[in-house]
C-alpha cells in the first residue's frame, strides 16, 4: 500500500464530500421548487439562490468520477458497469435537471416554465436518492467475479439498507437546502423553511438511528472497525442535533447550514473509513477490490498528484471568490400575490 | 434479440449516438463563446451599446447550447465505465488521467465563470465582466484539449508500456501524451471547426431574421453587424480548417494508412511512377463492394491525389486497402478476437470525407460572397432574398460537416478501439445486459429528440423576439420580481 494510493483514496473521498456539501444544498433547493415554493416569485428566488453556482458545484461529482477513473480504473470499471441502471437514472436526472435551469428561464409561457421547474424538483430528489442507494449497496457487498465484474440486476441492490440509505441522503440534502434557504433568501420561503425544519429534524434523527442499526446488519463495519464506526455514527447524530438546536433555538443561520452540510460530509467519511483499504466489497472476499489491486501505476498517480497540487488551490480560490460575489441575501419583495 | 443485436453493437450504437449528439453542442458552444467574447470585447473598446446587446442576445443562444453540451458531456464521463469497462481497465491508467485533468482544470473554470458572466452584467465594470466570458470560452476550449489528447491516444497510442502482470497498458510518459502528433492536428482542427460552426450559425440565423424584418426596421443594423462579426470568425475558421485538415490527411498516410486509403477510395495500390502521367488520380465518386472490398465504380480526376497526398503535382504512392489488409494480417494475425479482417467501412469514410471537405469549400465561397454583399454601403444582401435563404440553410451545414469529420476519424479506426493495441470487441462491458443497453439507447434517443427539439424551438423563439425583447413575458418589467431575473440581487 503506497502513500499515493492512500492519498488518492482520501482525495476521492474529499471530492465526494465536497460534492455532497455543495450540491447537497442545490438538491435541497431544487426539491423546494415543489416542496416549499408557493408561487412564481418563490421559485424565481430559489433559482436565484443557486443559479450562479450549481453548475460548478456539480463539477465536484464529475471530478470525483474522473479521479476514480484516473487513480483506480478497476474500481471505476466495476462500479460504473455494475450499477448500470441506477447510474443511468442518476445521469438522466442530471441531464434533465441541468437543462431545466436554462430552459425554464427562456420559456415563453408560465406553464412552460413551471413544467421544467417541476422537473427540477423531481430530479433534485432522484439524484441524491440513487447516489445514496449506490453508495450503501457498494459498501454492503456485491456479487463480483474474479475479473472484477459485478453482475446483478436492479432489484439485487434494493434492500432495506439501501432504501434507507437513499432516503437518508435525499433527506439530509433537503434539510441542508432548507438551511440554505434560511441563509440566502428573505420572505415567506424562509419562514416556511423553519416550519418544515421543526418537523424534519426529528425525522432525520430517527432515520439516522435506523441507518446505524441497518449498517450493523448489512455491512462489516462494526465488526472490522468498531471504534471508528461507532465514533463517526455518534458524531453524525451529534452534528444533526446541534444543527437542529442552532436552527430552532438561536438566531444563527450559518451554523445550522454548516452543520447540516457537515453531517453529509461525515456520512462520506463513515463510508470511506469503513471501506478502507477496500473500494468495492465483494460477497466473496477473494474478489474484493482494494486500493492496491484497483489502482493506477505509481507513475500515473505521481503525475496526477502534481496536477492536483498545482490546480486545486487555484480552482478552490475562484470557486470561493464566486460564492463571495453572490453572498448577499436575495430579498423577496412581497408586493403582489 | 440478443443474438440478432449483441451488446457490442448496442454499445457501439450508443457511443455513436451520444457522441454525435454531444458534438452538435460542443463546437456550437465553444464557437459561440468566441463570437460572444468578440462582441463583448468590441463593446468594451468601442463603448457602443449595440455590441452589448449583441453579446447578450447571442449569449442567450450560447447559454442554451452550453447547457445541453454540459449535460450530454456527463454521459461521456460515465459511459466508459458503464459500457466499456474492459476498455477502462485496460487503458484507464492513461485515459482516465486525461479525463480527470479535464474536469479539474477546465470544467471548474468554465462552469464557475459562466455563472459569474450570466449573473453579473450590472455588477462589474465592462472591462472586468468581459474577462468572465473569455475565461469560460478558453476553459471550454481547454477541456477539448484534454479530451482530444485522450482521443489522440486511441488513434495513435504512445508513451505507454504493457504490464503483463496487471494485464493493461500503463503510462510511461505524460509529456508524450501531450506532444502526440495526432493531438496537434486534431486539436487545432477541432478548434477552428468551432469557429466555423458558430460563425455560420450566427450568420445564418441573422439571415433568417433579415428575411422577416421590414424595410427600415432598426434591428436590421444589429443583424447585419452580427453577420459581419460572425462571418469573419467563420472564415478564419474555414481557412484554419482547410489548412489543418490538409495536414491531418497528409499525416494519416503514415499513421493510419487504412483510414487514408478508404477515404480516398484506393483499393489497389497506386504507384505514380508506373503511371503515364506520373501522378495519382483522385476519385470524385467511388463505390466499394462491402463484401469483396473492391471498388466497382469510380469517377477520377487526374493529378489531384498527388497534390493532396504528395503536396506536388506528380509523384507519391498510395497503398491500397487490399494490400494493407495483407500487411495487417501479417502484423496482427489473420484474426484478432472477434476481428475477421482489418477493413474499415470504405463507402462511409469516402463520402463523409467528401461531405466535409467540399462542404468546407462551399462555406468558404458563401462566406466571402456574403461579406461582400453585406458591405456597409451596399443594400445588396437585403434585396437578394434568395441569398439570405441560402445563408439560412447553411446554418445547419457545419453540424453535418462536424459529424462527417468524426465519422471518418472514429470509423476509420475500426476494428481497433486503441489503434493496433485493443480491438473494439474486447473493450465492451461483459456484465451489462443487452436489455439494459437497449433501454438506455431508447431513452437516450427520446431524450435527445426532446432536448434538441426544445433547444431549436427556444432558439427560434429568441430570434423571433429579437434583441430588443425584454425578459420572457411572465417576467416582464411590470412584474415586481423582474429584478430577480436579471441581476441576482436587488
Amino acid at each position: 500500500m503506497s502513500t499515493l494510493e492512500i492519498l488518492w483514496f482520501v482525495l476521492i473521498g474529499v471530492l465526494w464530500a465536497g460534492f455532497f456539501f455543495l450540491e447537497g444544498f442545490d438538491f435541497g433547493i431544487g426539491m423546494q421548487f415543489i416542496m416549499n415554493a408557493r408561487d412564481q416569485n418563490d421559485r424565481e428566488a430559489l433559482y436565484q439562490a443557486i443559479g450562479p453556482n450549481w453548475d460548478a458545484n456539480e463539477v465536484w461529482l464529475v471530478t470525483a468520477g474522473g479521479a476514480t477513473f484516473a487513480a483506480f480504473p478497476f474500481w471505476y470499471a466495476s462500479l460504473f458497469s455494475g450499477f448500470y441502471l441506477m447510474l443511468f437514472i442518476v445521469l438522466l436526472s442530471l441531464i434533465y435537471r441541468g437543462v431545466s435551469f436554462e430552459f425554464r428561464e427562456q420559456m415563453p409561457t408560465i406553464q412552460g416554465t413551471q413544467l421544467w421547474e417541476r422537473l427540477i424538483g423531481i430530479t433534485s430528489f432522484l439524484v441524491p436518492f440513487f447516489l445514496g442507494m449506490i453508495f450503501t449497496a457498494m459498501v454492503s457487498g456485491t456479487p463480483i467475479d474474479a475479473r472484477g465484474n459485478l453482475s446483478a440486476g436492479f432489484f439485487d441492490y434494493v434492500t432495506p439498507f439501501t432504501l434507507v440509505g437513499g432516503i437518508a441522503v435525499a433527506l439530509m440534502s433537503y434539510v441542508h437546502g432548507l438551511n440554505y434557504t434560511r441563509l440566502r433568501i428573505d420572505g415567506p420561503l424562509r419562514e416556511r423553511a423553519l416550519t418544515q425544519l421543526k418537523f424534519l429534524y426529528p425525522v432525520l434523527l430517527a432515520g439516522e438511528a435506523l441507518f446505524a442499526v441497518l449498517l450493523f446488519f448489512y455491512t462489516d463495519f462494526i465488526q472490522t472497525k468498531p471504534v471508528w464506526t461507532l465514533a463517526i455514527l455518534v458524531v453524525i447524530v451529534l452534528t444533526t442535533v446541534v444543527s437542529w438546536y442552532t436552527a430552532l433555538k438561536t438566531k444563527s443561520e450559518a451554523w445550522p447550514f454548516i452543520l447540516s452540510g457537515l453531517a453529509l460530509v461525515e456520512v462520506v467519511v463513515l463510508l470511506f473509513v469503513g471501506l478502507f483499504p477496500r473500494v468495492m466489497v465483494a460477497n466473496n472476499p477473494l474478489h474484493t477490490l482494494d486500493i492496491m489491486n484497483a489502482s493506477s501505476s505509481a507513475y500515473t498517480l505521481k503525475v496526477m498528484t502534481i496536477v492536483v497540487i498545482t490546480a486545486l488551490p487555484v480552482t478552490l480560490a475562484y470557486q470561493i471568490w464566486s460564492f463571495w460575489v453572490f453572498r448577499k441575501r436575495i430579498v423577496s419583495h412581497k408586493v403582489v400575490e | 434479440m440478443v443474438t440478432l443485436v449483441g451488446i457490442l453493437d448496442l454499445a457501439r450504437f450508443q457511443f455513436a449516438m451520444t457522441t454525435i449528439f454531444h458534438f452538435f453542442f460542443v463546437p456550437m458552444s465553444i464557437g459561440l463563446g468566441v463570437v460572444v467574447s468578440v462582441m463583448e470585447t468590441l463593446y468594451v473598446f468601442k463603448k457602443d451599446e449595440i455590441y452589448k446587446k449583441m453579446a447578450q442576445f447571442w449569449g442567450k443562444i450560447f447559454l442554451l447550447s452550453f447547457a445541453v453540451g454540459v449535460v450530454t458531456g456527463l454521459i461521456q464521463e460515465f459511459q466508459f465505465g458503464m459500457n466499456w469497462s474492459e476498455y477502462s481497465r485496460y487503458v484507464g491508467d492513461i485515459f482516465g488521467s486525461l479525463l480527470a485533468i479535464e474536469a479539474l482544470v477546465a470544467f471548474f473554470a468554465e462552469s464557475t465563470f459562466i455563472g459569474l458572466w450570466s449573473f453579473t452584467w450590472d455588477r462589474f465594470k465592462p472591462g472586468v465582466h468581459v474577462l468572465f466570458i473569455w475565461i469560460t470560452t478558453i476553459g471550454s476550449a481547454l477541456s477539448s484539449l484534454w479530451i482530444l489528447a485522450a482521443n489522440s491516444f486511441m488513434q495513435n497510442p504512445i508513451g505507454y508500456a504493457i504490464d503483463n502482470h496487471m494485464g493493461r497498458a500503463e503510462l510511461k510518459s505524460f509529456s508524450a501524451l501531450l506532444t502526440n502528433k495526432q493531438l496537434w492536428v486534431e486539436f487545432p482542427h477541432v478548434v477552428v471547426g468551432t469557429l466555423v460552426t458558430a460563425g455560420f450559425l450566427v450568420a445564418g440565423m441573422s439571415a433568417f431574421k433579415l428575411l422577416k424584418l421590414k424595410k427600415g426596421d432598426s434591428e436590421i443594423l444589429f443583424f447585419r453587424k452580427s453577420i459581419n462579426i460572425a462571418l469573419i470568425v467563420g472564415l478564419v475558421g474555414i481557412a484554419g480548417a482547410l489548412g489543418t485538415g490538409d495536414k491531418h490527411a497528409f499525416d494519416l498516410q503514415s499513421m493510419q494508412p487504412m483510414k487514408y486509403a478508404a477515404m480516398e477510395g484506393v483499393d489497389k495500390t497506386i504507384t505514380s511512377s508506373e503511371r503515364k502521367d506520373k501522378a495519382q488520380p483522385w476519385s470524385l465518386i467511388s463505390v466499394t463492394n462491402p463484401d469483396t472490398h473492391r471498388v466497382i465504380a469510380r469517377v477520377e480526376i487526374p493529378y489531384v491525389l498527388s497534390i493532396l497526398g504528395n503536396h506536388s503535382l506528380t509523384g507519391g504512392n498510395t497503398v491500397g486497402t487490399t494490400e494493407l489488409e495483407k500487411q495487417f494480417e501479417k502484423k496482427y494475425g489473420k484474426a484478432h478476437g472477434d476481428i475477421k479482417n482489418y477493413y474499415v467501412p470504405e463507402n462511409t469514410l469516402f463520402y463523409s470525407f467528401r461531405v466535409m471537405a467540399m462542404g468546407a469549400g462551399a462555406l468558404l465561397l458563401l462566406g466571402i460572397v456574403a461579406l461582400w454583399m453585406n458591405r456597409r454601403k451596399s443594400q445588396l444582401i437585403l434585396t437578394q432574398r434568395w441569398f439570405l435563404w441560402i445563408m439560412g440553410i447553411a446554418t445547419f451545414a457545419p453540424f453535418a460537416l462536424n459529424t462527417a469529420g468524426w465519422l471518418v476519424t472514429e470509423l476509420g479506426r475500426y476494428p481497433w478501439v486503441v489503434y493496433g493495441l485493443m480491438p473494439i470487441s474486447d473493450a465492451v462491458s461483459p456484465n451489462v445486459s443487452a436489455a439494459s443497453l437497449l433501454i438506455s439507447n431508447i431513452v437516450y434517443f427520446l431524450t435527445f429528440a426532446t432536448l434538441g427539439g426544445v433547444m431549436i424551438w427556444l432558439a427560434r423563439r429568441a430570434l423571433h423576439a429579437g434583441p430588443n425583447a425584454e425578459e420572457t413575458e411572465h417576467l416582464s418589467p411590470s412584474d415586481p420580481y423582474s429584478h430577480l431575473a436579471k441581476g441576482g440581487e436587488a
